[in-house]
C-alpha cells in the first residue's frame, strides 16, 4: 500500500502548523468508509484511531467537502427498511448531443436518486443515460417515471425500466486498502 | 418499520450538514431539544434497526480510486450460484438482481484502474460469462440526501 493519494491532499492554512501525514489522511480516509464512531467526540476518537489531532481531522474533512470528495456529511439512510422496496434503474437511448441537457432535467426531478451518464455498448447495450428511482411500490414507481417523462418531455426517447428483485449486496465503497 | 417524530426529525435534518464541532451529537441534541446521550442512542438504535447504514460521509466514489457498474446475463437457474461468486470477487460493494436479460448488476472498485481491468478479468474467467462494463463518464445528480414521504409509507 502506497499513499499516493493525490486527492487526499489537505493544504494547511498560511503560516499555520506543517501539513498532516499523508499516512494519517490515509488510515481517516479509512476509518470514515464505516462511518462516524458514535462517541460524545467522533473527531476526536477518529483522530486518535488515525494519528491526526482533532483540529486536523476536522479540517481535513472540511477540505475534502469543499473539493467535492465528500457529497454530503450525515445519517445514511437504508431506504429499503423503511419500506422504499420498489427500486427501479430506468435507461435511456439519449442523442450524444443532448444527453447532458436531459442528464441534468431528470436529475432535478426529486424523485431520482442517482443520474449518470456511462458508455454504449453495441449492440447489445444501447442505453447512454441511467436514473434510480427508489420508491414504495412498483406502482408508484411507475406513476412517478410517467410523470417525469410527461414533465420532461422524453416520449420520444427509448428506455427501459430494470426494477430489482434482489439484493445480494449492499454496503459502502471501499477503495482505500480494504480488500 | 414505524419511526417515532425524534427519529424522523433527525433523518430529516441531518442526512447532510452534520455538524464538524468537537461534539456534533451535542449540537444536534440543542437542536432537537433532547440530550447528547439520548441524540447517540437514538443514532445508535437505527443503526441496529438498520433504518441507517452509517453515519458519516458519502463519499464521490468516481475521485477516490476506480469504480464501474458491471452486469452479466446470468442463465436463470444459475442467478443464486453466479452471484454468490460475484459477492465473493474482491471489489464488489453492490450486487442486485434486476428484471433484464442482463440480470445482475454490481459496483466493481478497486484502488486504480489496472487493479479494476485485472479483477473484471480474473471474474469474467470465473463466471465464464462476458461482464459489460459500464463506467460513469459523467454525474448530473447533486446528492443532497432523500426526502422521506413519511406519510406515504407503509
Amino acid at each position: 500500500m502506497n499513499p499516493t493519494t493525490e486527492y487526499l491532499a489537505v493544504r494547511p492554512e498560511a503560516g499555520e502548523a506543517p501539513p498532516p501525514s499523508p499516512w494519517g489522511l490515509l488510515r481517516l480516509r479509512q476509518q470514515l468508509e464505516t462511518g462516524l464512531p458514535l462517541t460524545p467526540r467522533p473527531y476526536e476518537t477518529l483522530a486518535e484511531r488515525s494519528g491526526l489531532s482533532q483540529g486536523e481531522v476536522i479540517d481535513a474533512i472540511r477540505q475534502w467537502q469543499a473539493q467535492g470528495l465528500i457529497k454530503r456529511l450525515g445519517l445514511v439512510v437504508k431506504h429499503r427498511t423503511l419500506g422504499y422496496t420498489a427500486n427501479a434503474m430506468v435507461v435511456w437511448d439519449i442523442p450524444d448531443t443532448q444527453v447532458r441537457e436531459v442528464g441534468r432535467a431528470i436529475a432535478g426531478s426529486p424523485v431520482v436518486t442517482l443520474c449518470y451518464r456511462r458508455p454504449r455498448r453495441l449492440p447489445d447495450w444501447p442505453y447512454n443515460l441511467f436514473c434510480m428511482i427508489h420508491g414504495i411500490s412498483r406502482d408508484r414507481v411507475l406513476a412517478q417515471l410517467e410523470n417525469l417523462i410527461r414533465e420532461q418531455q422524453l416520449e420520444c426517447f427509448p428506455h427501459s425500466v430494470l426494477f430489482s428483485r434482489k439484493a445480494y449486496k449492499q454496503r459502502g465503497g471501499c477503495y482505500v486498502g480494504h480488500d | 418499520m414505524r419511526l417515532d417524530s425524534t427519529d424522523r426529525q433527525l433523518i430529516n435534518l441531518y442526512q447532510r450538514n452534520l455538524p464538524l464541532c468537537e461534539r456534533p451529537f451535542l449540537e444536534m441534541a440543542r437542536t432537537l431539544g433532547i440530550s447528547e446521550a439520548e441524540v447517540i442512542r437514538r443514532l445508535q438504535s437505527l443503526q441496529s434497526r438498520q433504518v441507517i447504514t452509517r453515519v458519516g460521509p458519502v463519499f464521490e466514489h468516481s475521485r477516490a480510486g476506480a469504480s464501474l457498474l458491471a452486469a452479466v446475463a446470468a442463465p436463470e437457474a444459475q442467478m443464486d450460484l453466479v452471484a454468490a461468486r460475484i459477492n465473493r470477487a474482491p471489489g464488489v460493494n453492490h450486487n442486485y438482481a434486476r428484471e433484464h436479460t442482463y440480470n445482475l448488476w454490481f459496483v466493481m472498485t478497486a484502488p486504480d484502474e489496472d487493479t479494476l481491468q485485472a479483477r473484471l478479468r480474473q471474474l469474467e474467467h470465473q463466471l465464464q460469462l462476458p461482464i459489460l462494463q459500464l463506467p460513469m463518464t459523467e454525474g448530473y445528480h447533486i446528492d443532497l440526501g432523500f426526502e422521506i414521504d413519511w406519510e406515504a409509507l407503509p
